[in-house]
């Protein structure tokens, strides 16, 4: 109860933020982030690819009920599937802050340019989200249907969300569970193609030699599952019956995080150790940045530190078997996935793509330093809170548990 | 029976998806070739590295012009000493956009909102419809982008009503509007081109750096025109283009 208590507190402060960083945003003249034309993107793309990596994760999550049939994972594959859709609104907010005419945003669909891998981003974020939703609609439908005999407002809410779909006997139950297999089907090669998505955004230009290794996709893709798997651990931890339900369930995650965490250093070693060995300057620039620049710290403590070593160390050890400690690990992981999204997108960014570039001009607008304005700490704090607060409201209203009988007044 | 139903009607979808793919590829191409205006110029310039001095007039002569905001310069000059050189003597480089034949920020753009003008291979902004996302920053190997994020000088008394020439559209510079919020870049000053698309060097009407250079350091030119002075430059000394591994095929050439 404290946990989820200390949530909702977190979620709803976070709205404060929210609010007055949109309003901040859009009336305020100059731009007021730190962004310039040496490092056009920042905090609220790499909250983004974070973003799109958790919906990701969490979905293929949900596909090993749905697609591969096993009963283990059962208990939090709607919660899974719920992950994905507060995560992706979420990550196009963050995109649609930092565009520059986000009233045009439209145009992605109208002017598609179908050789721009951001263009191929959006049409595979449009299906994706599109399956996910659906899928998840045909999973609570008879939860919802069921929960329309309720008194007063979930009453009410459920049959809105039922879109005045009635049937509760185990036959459309049944049919419904046919069509999210089907759904599923589809949206887990969409979801494996979606972190590779984002790694090819970045992977494939020659410009930036830190981001253009092959190893990319591959790197977006397996941290994207980690982090999904991260998140369902501590949602698990915290909603429906929480920890104390789903000990073995939660344990279970941690073991499948453990596997995941281990392949992130050797991912590491290679992307960096073969562009090192290469001696590319670019690329030399960047990896300086990310050991020993300014920041170092994002990578040692954020990233290794945090990110890697208290994870595997509690997860490979005795402690692995407590699901708070899971819990505690996946929490670890998370934060290590943000400074490792940090940086991908700063470092790659910021050395000069000319020799004296931003010495050939005084503007803060070109250079190579970057630390996110109050403005872009403030919309990201928002935006967080706004997924705790879009999580909380669909623990309340959404029977998202398997278990408990739909609209049943939880403990 | 059902399941042979399910695999054809899969089967038939999937051919449908590829062949809807690669056909509206190919009409792309085909409709693009038909209707592309034929090549006449490729514009382009070859900087003199010998005769710069670093006064930064072109920077100046560029900066009125086209009345760009802080932050946005369609051209600087670098002052590095040559790597491995024997001494600091720094190398000048006015470092206009390279128009390359193939640009790497062209193809990334998600909505076509920055292309390579087919007439006269100047790479421009469609600022209606750019959404402002930088990706095309992010690509282009020469910093030659730039976003505009709304600043003004302060000591201009016309910040904020200032009026850029560029692409003929003769913006007014207003909170919000285009091209604030874009991404903007180096034309060949093309507002200067005559209603045939050709420039005037007597007339003044030539890109504002190269006409203002005190050295006669940059030079503007077709290359593709055999006689043009960039040609016969070309020919007669030795250029280097920057970044010849990333196949961008810049159209600036430095003479060392």
């Amino acid at each position: 109860m404290t946990l989820k208590r200390a949530f909702w507190i977190l979620g709803l402060v976070g709205l404060v933020p929210l609010v007055a960083g949109l309003y901040v945003r859009f009336t305020t003249h100059p731009d007021p982030t730190n962004l310039g034309s040496v490092v056009p993107w920042g905090l609220w793309i790499a909250q983004y690819v974070w973003l799109a990596g958790v919906a990701a994760g969490a979905y293929v999550i949900s596909s090993l009920v749905y697609v591969f049939g096993v009963r283990r994972f059962e208990p939090i594959g709607r919660l899974a599937v719920f992950t994905s859709i507060v995560a992706l609104p979420l990550g196009l907010l963050t995109v649609l802050i930092d565009l520059g005419h986000p009233e045009r945003a439209w145009n992605v669909v109208a002017f598609t340019n179908i050789r721009s891998p951001m263009a191929w981003m959006i049409w595979l974020y449009g299906a994706f989200l599109l399956v996910v939703i659906v899928e998840f609609w045909f999973l609570m439908r008879r939860d919802l249907a069921a929960a329309i005999s309720l008194p007063g407002w979930r009453g009410r809410v459920a049959a809105v969300l039922a879109l005045r779909s009635r049937a509760t006997s185990e036959a459309s139950r049944a049919a419904d569970m046919n069509k999210v297999g089907v759904l599923a089907r589809i949206g887990l090669p969409l979801a494996i193609l979606f972190p590779i998505g984002v790694g090819t955004l970045f992977g494939v230009l020659s410009a930036r030699p830190f981001w253009y290794t092959g190893l990319f996709p591959v790197v977006f893709a397996v941290t994207a599952l980690a982090s999904g798997v991260a998140i369902l651990a501590l949602a698990s931890t915290i909603f429906q019956e929480g920890w104390r339900a789903q000990r073995s369930l939660i344990v279970d995650l941690g073991r499948i995080l453990l596997g995941l965490l281990i392949l992130e250093p050797v991912l590491l070693a290679s992307e960096l150790g073969v562009g090192i060995y290469g001696n590319d300057r670019g690329f030399a620039a960047s990896v300086d940045l990310v050991l020993s620049g300014p920041y170092w710290w994002v990578f040692w403590v954020g990233q290794v530190a945090i990110g890697l070593v208290v994870p595997i160390v509690i997860l490979a050890s005795r402690l692995g078997r407590d699901p708070r400690f899971v819990s505690a690990a996946a929490v670890a992981a998370l934060v290590g996935f943000a400074a490792f999204r940090l940086n991908i997108v700063i470092p790659g960014l910021s050395p000069e793509e000319i020799a004296g570039i931003t010495r050939a001009v005084d503007d803060p607008r070109i250079t190579s330093d970057y630390f996110p304005s109050l403005l872009e700490w403030t919309l990201a704090v928002g935006i967080a809170g706004l997924g705790l607060v879009l999580f909380g409201l669909g623990e309340i209203f959404l029977p998202l548990s398997r278990r408990t009988p739909a609209g049943e007044p939880r403990a | 029976m059902d399941l042979i139903r399910l695999t054809s009607r899969r089967d038939f979808l999937k051919h449908a998806a590829v062949g809807a793919v690669a056909g509206s590829l190919a009409a792309q191409g085909a409709v693009a070739a038909a209707t592309a205006p034929e090549r006449r110029h490729r514009w382009g310039m070859v900087i003199d590295t010998e005769r710069c001095v670093g006064c930064e007039s072109c920077v100046i002569a560029c900066k009125v012009e086209n009345m760009t905001p802080p932050g946005v310069f369609y051209t600087t000059v670098t002052h590095e000493p040559l790597p491995g050189a024997p001494s600091d003597k720094p190398v000048f480089m006015a470092k206009p956009c390279f128009h390359c034949e193939e640009p790497p920020c062209v193809p990334v753009c998600p909505v076509n909102a920055t292309y390579k003008r087919p007439r006269d291979g100047i790479v421009v902004v469609d600022y209606d419809r750019c959404i402002g996302c930088r990706y095309c920053v992010a690509a282009c190997p020469y910093g030659a982008r730039y976003a505009d994020f709304g600043d003004d000088y302060e000591l201009l008394p016309a910040a904020g009503q200032a009026v850029s020439p560029e692409y003929k559209q003769y913006r007014a510079r207003v909170p919000g509007a285009s091209p604030i919020g874009n991404v903007r870049k180096c034309t060949f000053c093309l507002h200067l081109q005559d209603d045939n698309g050709e420039y005037d060097r007597d007339a003044g009407r030539w890109p504002a750096c190269a006409k203002t250079c005190p050295g006669h350091a940059i030079h503007f030119g077709d290359l593709d025109d055999p006689e043009s002075e960039v040609s016969r430059l070309l020919r007669e000394r030795n250029a280097v283009r920057l970044k010849e591994d990333l196949g961008a095929e810049p159209n600036v050439y430095y003479l060392l």
